[in-house]
């Protein structure tokens, strides 16, 4: 029997077994719409803006680790996913996003709403495709689903013109793909891995950097065994958040720009790097001659491009992360009852007692640091965490213990503001029981806010902290150090009619606009508003028992600065540790 | 340095531009480049001379072969290989200094495919350096138009 282009595509996603996606209509997918409108087994979310729900997508990609799927309409529905796919794109997200396009006989005439979304997203996608014959729309699903998940993962997207929706064809949907240029390699070389065995062996103060990649592959179990079994500290770059419990005695937390003391020391003094699943981002290395100077680097990563991209490697291994882990782990000497690393073990922990990260919280003001340090402790280090972008993310990786991968959702290489919000949307849906925060800040949740519609109607009981400093904090942040104090454009409290060069926080500051708290009871929200450190708990105890989605506007200590910091291309052990150094 | 790079790649719209892009990206300026279909009418051929960096190049190269819709990416700048570039030129001639210009044009083993009363339009295979050579010495005569193809190229032996 033949069936539309529309019923092919949820047939197939049910194929897919995805049982929610996210989305929002317009004329170029209505046939779709009309299929899901029956559907019983899949939830459409209705965000309020495509940015939303391609995040949110994201979001419960990197949760669950499952493909997150959105669907938008053609021209400006598609646009409006570009930051989406790009976030997703930057992080090595699996994303299958649908768009859909004007017939095929209107496609390059400037029709209405039309773009050229394939275009337009190549380089943002891992892979994309117009669909030009509907014979073949359940091939190019399969094929979607398989190239984001697979190898490297990424976003793929679907450009399927509305004729197509709407034409017949026999449904049968491939249990293979056929990819001849698509062959990622994932069992990493023998002679390669022992030669890593023997470079763990030799070395005296040896340190991984575990990075995304270690989640994607699913390998954190085998992280933690090879840090074990040769006593090696751990550090992680922003993506690999969770993937090594920091409560760990050899965790060292995050490395680089807003990294801890200890990560950087070590990395600036090891004799050995191994670098797992990790690209080596500017963020983290800070100058590059400088970086790991004296170490020799083993280099794990599944995609052959990254390998000697940033920095020259020494001990390449081509694979996924969790298979070329399991050879090497039973390979590698079993070191718990030698005192091999005893002396940098020692020099670790004196750095890390010294860290300002590790100093007691000033009394009787609000900061970002106790915000989360109570958030982590009254969920155990175990809510879902997303984070928007500038000092709320840095202060997010540095003051909340993440014990387990997917807990972390961050944008870490495009640096999109506005993210987290969508994202944690995405995070509840696909983790109903679970506690789930976005950490924000003022800024950056006021460009997705209207999310707030979607929380409520699709009854996601989200906890927003707001990190509220009445600033482009991050940015306002460099204004200090490094541009004299002249806060251009980075105050959000600042009207028309205030002096042009203030640069001081003060009693006579105009309000603050919106008003969070009003704005969450507007959509129907909880809107909680905290300005003293023993408001906090409480507080949080509401949010966390409150079935509705709720907004916490924690107004913090308005000209805060995350520290350590190293300023940008500057060697990683040269860190600005607070403010007045 | 200059490097010639030989992809593979489905014959299905849209390659072109994956591969253009990852030069263009880098700020690439590709110097020529020529698309044809091979034996097998799925799978087409890309050469592209660009002049950059090697330790770039390698990276581009690197990303090429991640394309879904590219089969194989190989610099053959080091590999002997027998290259081939076509031009036709549109030269002045006269009849006074016509058969000059037909002995240069047989020196190059060129041919002369259309002869007027004004001009003579010539075809000519090779090199780079060959075509760049007879280009020099017709020019004192007026070139009037040029239309040159990228190069294509192949590499030598059994492999
Ligand atoms: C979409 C987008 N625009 C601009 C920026 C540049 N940017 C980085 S951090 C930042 C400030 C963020 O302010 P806020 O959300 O209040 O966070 P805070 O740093 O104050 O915690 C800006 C503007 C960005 N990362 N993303
Ligand atoms: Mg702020």
């Amino acid at each position: 029997m033949k069936i539309t282009g529309a019923e092919i595509f949820v047939k197939s996603l049910l194929e897919e077994d995805v049982d929610k996606i996210f989305g929002y209509p317009g004329g170029a997918v209505i046939p779709i719409y009309d299929v899901l409108y029956d559907e019983q087994n899949i939830e459409h979310i209705l965000t309020r803006h495509e940015q939303g729900a391609v995040h949110a997508a994201d979001g419960y990609a990197r949760s669950t680790g499952k493909p997150g799927v959105c669907i938008a309409t053609s021209g400006p529905g598609a646009t409006n996913l570009v930051t989406g796919l790009a976030t997703a794109y930057m992080d090595s997200i699996p994303i299958v996003a649908i768009t859909g396009q004007v017939p095929t006989n209107m496609l390059g005439t400037d029709a209405f709403q039309e773009a050229d979304t394939t275009g337009i997203t190549l380089p943002i996608t891992k892979h994309n495709y117009l669909v030009q014959d509907v014979e073949d729309l359940a091939r190019i699903i399969k094929e979607a689903f398989h190239i984001a998940t697979t190898g490297r993962p990424g976003p793929v997207l679907i450009d399927l013109p509305k004729d197509i929706q709407i034409e017949e064809a026999e449904f049968d949907y491939p249990d293979k793909v056929d990819l001849p240029g698509y062959k990622p390699h994932y069992s990493g070389h023998y002679k390669q891995i022992e030669l890593a065995t023997q470079k763990i062996e030799e070395a005296e103060k040896p340190v991984i950097y575990a990075g995304g990649g270690v989640i994607a592959s699913g390998a954190a179990e085998e992280l933690r065994e090879l840090a074990y079994k040769a006593q090696i500290p751990v550090t992680t770059s922003l993506m690999g958040l969770g993937s090594f419990p920091e409560s760990d005695e050899l965790s060292l937390g995050m490395p680089g720009m807003h990294g801890t003391e200890y990560a950087n020391y070590a990395l600036s003094e090891a004799d050995l790097l191994i670098a797992i699943g990790t690209r080596f981002d500017d963020r983290v290395t800070g100058k590059l001659d400088t970086f790991v100077p004296e170490a020799e680097i083993v280099h794990i990563d599944i995609d052959p491009a990254e390998v000697s991209k940033r920095v020259v490697v020494d001990v390449p291994i081509v694979g996924d992360v969790k298979q070329v882990l399991s050879k090497l782990n039973p390979m590698v000497e079993d070191m718990v009852d030698q005192k091999r690393h005893d002396d940098w073990m020692d020099k670790i922990r004196t750095w890390k007692q010294e860290s300002v990260l590790n100093q007691d919280f000033p009394e009787g003001i609000l900061t970002p640091g106790e915000v989360i340090s109570q958030i982590c402790e009254l969920t155990n280090g175990e809510a879902l965490i997303t984070t928007e972008v500038g000092q709320n993310q840095m202060w997010a990786a540095q003051y909340y213990q993440y014990s387990k991968p997917r807990s972390f959702m961050s944008s870490g290489g495009l640096g999109t503001m506005g993210y987290g919000f969508p994202a944690a949307l995405g995070v509840q849906a696909g983790n109903l029981e679970e506690t789930v925060f976005c950490i924000a800040g003022d800024g950056s949740f006021q460009m997705n806010l209207q999310e707030l519609a979607t929380a409520v109607s699709c009854e996601l009981p989200v906890n927003i902290a707001i990190l509220n400093n009445h600033y482009l904090g991050m940015v306002r942040q460099w204004q200090g150090l490094f541009y004299e104090k002249r806060y251009s454009a980075t105050c959000l409290r600042k009207r028309k009619s205030c002096p042009d060069d203030c640069c001081e926080p003060g009693e006579d500051c105009p309000e603050m606009t919106p008003d969070f708290v009003k704005l969450a009871e507007s959509f129907g929200a909880l809107g909680i508003r905290v300005t003293k450190p023993e408001e906090i708990k409480p507080a949080l105890e509401k949010a966390i028992a409150s079935p509705k989605p709720v907004v916490l506007d924690f107004i913090i200590v308005e000209e805060e600065n995350v520290f350590p910091m190293v300023p940008a291309g500057g060697a990683i052990d040269n860190m600005i540790l607070g403010e007045d150094n | 340095m200059r490097h010639t790079v030989s992809i593979l790649v489905a014959n299905r719209s849209g390659v072109l531009v994956r591969v253009a892009s990852l030069f263009s990206r880098r700020g690439y300026n590709i110097e020529s480049l020529s698309v044809g279909t091979t034996d097998d009418p799925d799978v087409s051929r890309i050469t592209v001379v660009v002049e950059g960096d090697e330790g770039i190049v390698e990276q581009v190269t690197k990303q090429l072969n991640k394309l879904v819709d590219i089969y194989k990416v190989s610099n053959i700048s080091d590999d002997p290989s027998i290259d081939r570039n076509l031009a036709l030129i549109k030269v002045k001639a006269s009849l006074n200094n016509r058969s000059e210009i037909m002995q240069i044009v047989d020196v190059f083993r060129g041919k002369v495919v259309d002869v007027a009363s004004e001009s003579l339009v010539i075809e000519i295979t090779g090199d780079e350096e060959k075509i760049s050579a007879i280009e020099e010495l017709l020019r004192p005569f007026g070139i009037l138009e040029m239309v040159r193809t990228g190069k294509i190229a192949m590499v030598r032996g059994d492999k």
